[in-house]
């Protein structure tokens, strides 16, 4: 946006602070999550954060292009998940 | 007038965001960590994207935002539930404190009922 007002800038910073924040914790948790599903689950954070930046940067830039890898974060968290699960399901029944 | 709106939904998400990135920090079972993140991040995306609406209020973005709505609506829950079925198969514990756990037959120790989840569920 060319003029926006000094309410949206404020909220802007917070949001990005806040998806900053939401990031280390996903790697916290990735690196120190006692089981494999605490590690799996952090996908779908990490997904959402994902999706939450690439809106900030349409919000700021103006480019609607990247909405597309918003729709294939979230494509790519579910599928992950999903055959992740299945994965385990399958090591679970030998 | 459109500048303030985009603002509050914003910091409606940045709020829920940082509740999900606490959640997944200080709570300590992986079931309550899976409760935080779902729930809380949902609603994140969902504000993040009614956000980008009012911002930028074309069709393209506006068609685009609310297929992005319907798919975390819609796949968020099925794949939480599918990795809280499987750890509760793994045999993963609850917390110390709990009083109560439904699923308790359901562990890998219990061969026949986890065959039997299997079977009703049909997922195999």
């Amino acid at each position: 946006m060319e003029s926006q007002s000094v309410v949206l800038t404020i909220a802007v910073y917070m949001a990005f602070f806040s998806l900053g924040v939401a990031f280390l914790s996903t790697l916290y948790r990735l690196f120190k999550g006692p089981d494999i599903t605490d590690r799996l689950i952090v996908l779908d954070l990490s997904a959402s954060t994902l999706i939450g930046l690439v809106i900030m940067i349409i919000i700021t830039t103006g480019e609607t292009v990247y909405l597309n890898v918003a729709l294939i974060a979230a494509l790519v968290m579910f599928m992950g998940n999903i055959a992740f699960a299945r994965y385990l399901k399958k090591s679970l029944r030998k | 007038m459109i500048d303030t709106i985009v603002a509050i939904l914003l910091l409606f998400a940045s709020f829920f965001t940082l509740v999900a990135a606490l959640g997944i920090i200080r709570l300590p079972d992986v079931y309550m960590r899976m409760h935080a993140i779902t729930k809380a991040s949902s609603l994140a995306t969902i504000l993040f994207l009614v956000a980008l609406i009012f911002a930028h209020p074309t069709w393209r973005v506006a068609l685009g935002s609310l297929l992005l709505i319907a798919f975390v609506i819609a796949t968020a829950p099925i794949s939480t539930h599918a990795l809280a079925r499987i750890s509760v198969q793994l045999g993963i514990k609850l917390t110390k404190g709990m009083v109560r756990n439904d699923m308790k037959t359901n562990t890998t120790t219990d061969d026949e009922a986890t065959d039997k989840f299997a079977e009703k569920t049909n997922l195999d």
